[in-house]
């Protein structure tokens, strides 16, 4: 999933400060599950700025609502009846629901409430890492379903480096070396023989690299 | 022989080669590496010049290269894949070897994180392994990593770096199995001070005659103080100090530590001499270049061979 992690309160504060009436909506989808812009983190965030603005002797009138995907134009779609009684949307999805937002409704500022950070999975209770960075040409397959493009702190596809020390990343403990898991991987399945193959200079254009990114399914367009 | 290099005369000779290496100066100080390269005329097969070690910003290893290449010595440009795309690297091995230099170490590099620049961008459009390739690719083809041809391609001797003490060490040989298919022609090795570990590891290359592929040559830094040596245990990623060095160097005043440092690298040099599959010492003396030559010297490996 997507994860993302609210931004500080004062940030969010600074970008509304000019505004009376926000529309504050959250995603039910990504931002839910990483409890970073579901139904109960609008509901804390709305309470958190009206107390802010109560202290400064202000009154900010908040609607809260949180679409089913913010992502999708169906449901972003649902905004539109309230749209107008909003002076600015505060929205609590990833870069994707924001961005989604400010295309439908062209002349409303749209803020994000969080920061998206990456493709993860769950590692347990409340802690997420990253898994994927979406490079368009899966090797997973090669690396024994460990992505060093994602985990490796210098995506290398020849690794590990020379800083790999008891499991752990050069950078930092906290950090798996993803090339000894890899590795360790290899073993447990018996193929340790292929890691002496040299993995060639991968082609980033299926990544960032080649520009933005677009799939087109004929058979559903 | 595969290029003009000097390194390259001396290891297919049969001798034991010997490099060292110049940090270039944190600013436009061009007398800078011309004084730090002085200090190893005479003395050494080739100045390793380093691309912005620890990650911190320098005068450009070609820069410094093209300054050591003009006082008639020969330089080694290190480069690292974390700074530069493969169009910034490839550019830059043509224009280093314009200027007669022949020689280069292929690196992933130190993570931005430990350098000045932590908010940096940190590039890997290639590893090291696949910078060795592109060199060799560009040498023995005379062809670009994306497929057109180059007009008077570089014939570079091609380095690697190798850590033997970095984890898992059982993976410690196939890696460099890799760099070796990659298209490696020599190798320079983290400093060891573990000699028995590093003779481990040797033996894992020589068990697989890797060592008739490749040209080994281990690294020695001349400890300066035992705190010096206590940092490098426990603060250098991948580094391995034995408690034993560490105490050694502890057992003397002060004043007389760099002097037992020096005697420690020189006492590893005359042991590992003798292993299997040596062919030569990197001697990396850390802002300590003037120590280069005594090292030498006492190693029995001057004067270098007139090749």
């Amino acid at each position: 999933m997507i994860t993302a992690e609210r931004k500080p309160l004062e940030e969010i504060i600074e970008c509304i400060r000019p505004y009376d009436r926000i529309l504050l909506v959250g995603c039910n989808e990504c931002v839910t599950v990483c409890a970073a812009g579901g139904r109960k983190e609008v509901g804390l965030l709305a309470s958190a700025l009206r107390m802010a603005f109560m202290k400064e002797g202000r009154t900010l009138e908040i609607t809260e609502l949180t679409l089913e995907r913010q992502c999708d134009p169906e449901y972003v779609e649902e905004l539109v009846t309230m749209i107008d009684a909003a002076d600015a949307v505060l929205s609590m999805a990833c870069g994707c629901g924001v961005q989604e937002v400010a295309r439908r409704y062209k002349n409303k500022p749209v803020y994000p409430a969080v920061n998206t950070k990456f493709m993860g999975a769950s590692v347990s209770q409340g802690v997420w890492a990253e898994r994927c960075q979406g490079c368009g040409d899966c090797i997973l397959g090669l690396t024994g379903g460990i992505c060093p493009v994602a985990r490796c702190s210098k995506r290398l596809l020849n690794g590990p480096c020379g800083g790999s020390t008891s499991g752990k990343c050069e950078i930092s403990d906290d950090v798996e070396c993803a090339w000894q898991l890899i590795w360790d991987r290899m073993k447990e399945l018996g193929i340790q023989d292929r890691y002496e193959e040299v993995m060639v200079a991968k082609d980033w254009r299926t990544s960032r690299d080649g520009g933005p990114r677009k799939i087109v399914r004929e058979d559903l367009a | 022989m595969k290029t003009e290099s000097v390194l390259e005369k001396v290891l297919t000779s049969g001798q034991l080669a010997v490099t060292s290496e110049c940090g270039p100066p944190r600013g436009a100080l061009p007398d800078k590496v011309r004084e730090k390269a002085a200090m190893l005329k005479g003395y050494v097969d080739g100045i390793n010049v380093t691309d912005n070690q620890t990650a911190m910003v320098r005068m450009s290893s070609l820069a410094a290269c093209i300054i050591i290449r003009e006082m008639g010595l020969d330089p080694i440009l290190q480069m690292v894949t974390r700074d530069r795309n493969r169009l910034a690297m490839q550019s830059d091995i043509i224009g280093a070897y314009a200027f007669g230099i022949n020689t280069m170490l292929c690196l992933s590099g130190d993570h931005p994180k430990f350098g000045d620049h932590p908010m940096a961008a940190n590039v890997y459009d290639l590893d090291s392994v696949q910078l060795i390739q592109t060199v060799k690719q560009m040498r023995e083809e005379g062809i670009f990593q994306g497929g057109d041809k180059i007009l008077n391609p570089p014939q570079m001797f091609i380095g690697a770096a190798a850590n033997p003490f970095a984890d898992p060490f059982e993976l410690r040989v196939a890696r460099l199995a890799k760099k070796i298919n990659a298209g490696v022609d020599f190798v320079q090795t983290q400093c060891i001070y573990n000699l028995d570990k590093f003779e481990k590891w040797m033996e894992g290359i020589c068990d697989r005659g890797l060592d008739k592929k490749v040209y080994i040559m281990p690294g020695i830094t001349p400890m300066k103080s035992a705190g010096m040596a206590r940092y490098m245990k426990n603060r250098v990623p991948g580094m391995d100090v034995p408690d034993e060095v560490v105490k050694r160097m502890a057992g003397v005043p002060k004043e007389k530590q760099a002097q037992e440092g020096v005697d420690i690298a020189v006492e590893s040099i005359e042991r590992l001499k003798n292993v299997k599959g040596v062919h030569g010492f990197h001697i990396m003396a850390i802002e300590w270049e003037q120590i280069v030559p005594e090292i030498v010297k006492r190693s029995g490996l001057y004067p270098r061979p007139e090749l």
